[in-house]
């Protein structure tokens, strides 16, 4: 349990946060196109980092807007908490 | 078996006051080469080399821990054993482990405690109530045992739960495994590393897996804190920290690691002779030989290994305890802790070979993998020594990932996730 810096709300507590896993991974283009190990990877592959991890998240009970955040997941610290569209930053 | 315990060992050893049992495995350094090394020394992982050099011939294997053996999620669960799964896979392998535990502690000449005390999931919901209606018969079927309990009958098997019908989830009936129970956790990892330390397994504590050398498709070997050791076969059991040995060998798996909580009252007389598991509620709770309510926590939901977990999620379990045992008001809890588990999209876990040859993975077991470890090991080690996955694990293969084929065991596990 940590508390996160919302970047509409401000800091609550993690608990009203929901999280949406590893961020960063692209919709494919062209869904069609896709054969059954690029939809595996889409859909089930994880990187599930110990260490620094870029990662989506939502402030469920809140203002409901979803954003990005890297966390420490060996240590729950957090890094950087960013805009949907915004640039990772580098860490 | 050297150092054989029976009631005359007991009596011998106790002229000398206990103090001359020798240690039950050794502390070997690693050798240079082995033809089969495990990686994770918990109950899975301890299991896998067992039954390699016991059903397979292969001696020369190492079993590397990080830690020490049974430190892990291994000494951290709610040692919780059933197998009343839906899927006829999943019944399939549960109930193999099932049959195992039966006579694991004459196997093993070792006492894990073994306590078929039944397991009770309640319903609390008409939708639980068809589930679970549902499950009894799929469950049967398979040659399970399981049986339907209305409310009343609930209340005769276990007398405390509060069977109000004004609380907020009141209990609507459940289903009872007489045949399920528990077993005392660190005592199966201790059994089998003594077994597998008697038929020549190196177990290397303290010893950290740091990366896995390829040459093109083939593993060669794995580096580790004890240095280099040489290898054509790798057995991976690291449970929540699969991913990270699968980034060593450039593999992704569909796992994500989260911290799970239990904890443990204060030491009271007997209360509750039975495990009682309701799945709405997120609340289960069992009493441990000595005395202690085991209670079983929610996970955390974001990946995180700090084995922690936090707060909130024990409370939620706690107000659902104490709506449903009153008895339990003014207990107070004496520890609390958590391990990470490795969870799979399907809730069902991986016992595969991978499209790295001689790499093998048995993970996913998220957060029920206790109750499988004799059967886990069983056909990892069938999987390991035959390069192919035994009938009871095929469907746990990786590649279902890919055909779309999964175990999806959600909404049958015994609580929500």
């Amino acid at each position: 349990m940590f508390v996160i810096n919302c970047p509409y709300c401000g800091e609550r507590d993690q608990s009203e946060f929901s999280c949406g896993g590893e961020a960063h991974i692209v919709r494919p283009k062209q869904p069609t196109e896709l054969s059954d190990d690029e939809w595996a990877e889409y859909l089930f592959m994880r990187k599930n980092i110990k260490g620094v991890q870029f990662e989506r998240w939502n402030h469920a009970h809140g203002c409901r807007k979803w954003f990005n955040m890297v966390r420490d997941t060996s240590n729950d610290k957090i890094h950087a908490v960013y805009k949907m569209g915004e640039k990772p930053p580098v860490i | 078996m050297k150092n054989k315990y029976s009631i005359f060992s007991l009596i011998k050893n106790a002229f000398s006051q206990h103090e001359n049992w020798k240690q039950a495995w050794g502390n070997p350094e690693p050798k240079k080469e082995y033809e089969a090394v495990i990686v994770g020394g918990g109950g899975h992982g301890l299991a896998t080399a067992y039954y390699l050099a016991k059903k397979h011939n292969m001696k020369n294997i190492a079993v590397l821990e990080k830690g020490w053996i049974g430190g892990g999620n291994t000494g951290r669960n709610t040692t919780i054993i059933r197998s009343n799964y839906l899927w006829d896979a999943s019944a399939g392998l549960y109930d193999h482990a099932l049959k195992i535990w039966e006579n694991l502690s004459q196997e093993l000449n070792y006492n894990i405690m073994f306590s078929q005390r039944g397991v009770m999931n309640l319903a609390h919901n008409l939708q639980d109530v068809r589930d679970l209606k549902r499950r009894t018969h799929a469950n049967r079927l398979n040659g399970i045992d399981a049986v339907w309990l209305d409310t009343k009958q609930v209340k005769e098997f276990c007398p405390i739960i509060n069977i109000s019908q004004d609380i907020r989830y009141p209990v609507l009936g459940g289903t009872l495994q007489r045949r399920a129970g528990t077993a005392r956790h660190d005592a199966v990892a201790w059994g089998y590393a003594r077994g597998a330390d008697a038929m020549g397994v190196d177990i290397i504590q303290n010893c950290e897996v740091k990366g896995i050398k390829r040459n093109g498709d083939q593993v060669e070997g794995l580096d580790t804190t004890k240095g280099f050791i040489k290898t054509k076969k790798i057995g991976v059991v690291a449970a929540g920290h699969s991913s990270v040995i699968a980034n060593m060998a450039g593999l992704k798996l569909p796992l994500e690691s989260k911290p799970l909580q239990a904890l443990v009252s204060e030491p009271v007389k007997p209360i509750i002779d039975t495990v009682v598991m309701s799945n709405a509620v997120h609340a289960y709770v069992s009493q441990s030989d000595k005395g202690e309510l085991v209670i079983g926590a929610g996970t955390d939901a974001y990946i995180s290994y700090t084995q922690r977990g936090s707060h909130d999620v024990v409370e939620g379990t706690l107000k659902a305890i104490l709506e449903l045992y009153p008895i339990f008001s003014r207990m107070k809890m004496l520890r609390q802790w958590g391990g990470i588990v490795d969870i799979c999209p399907d809730a069902s876990p991986i016992i595969s070979k991978t499209n790295i040859k001689g790499l093998y993975f048995n993970c996913g077991w998220g957060t029920g993998g206790f109750k499988a470890t004799p059967g886990s090991g069983d056909l990892f080690a069938h999987t390991i020594a035959n390069d192919e996955p035994h009938k009871l694990n095929a469907a746990f293969n990786l590649n279902r990932f890919v055909s779309g084929d999964l175990v999806d065991e959600h909404g049958a596990a015994a609580v929500a996730h």
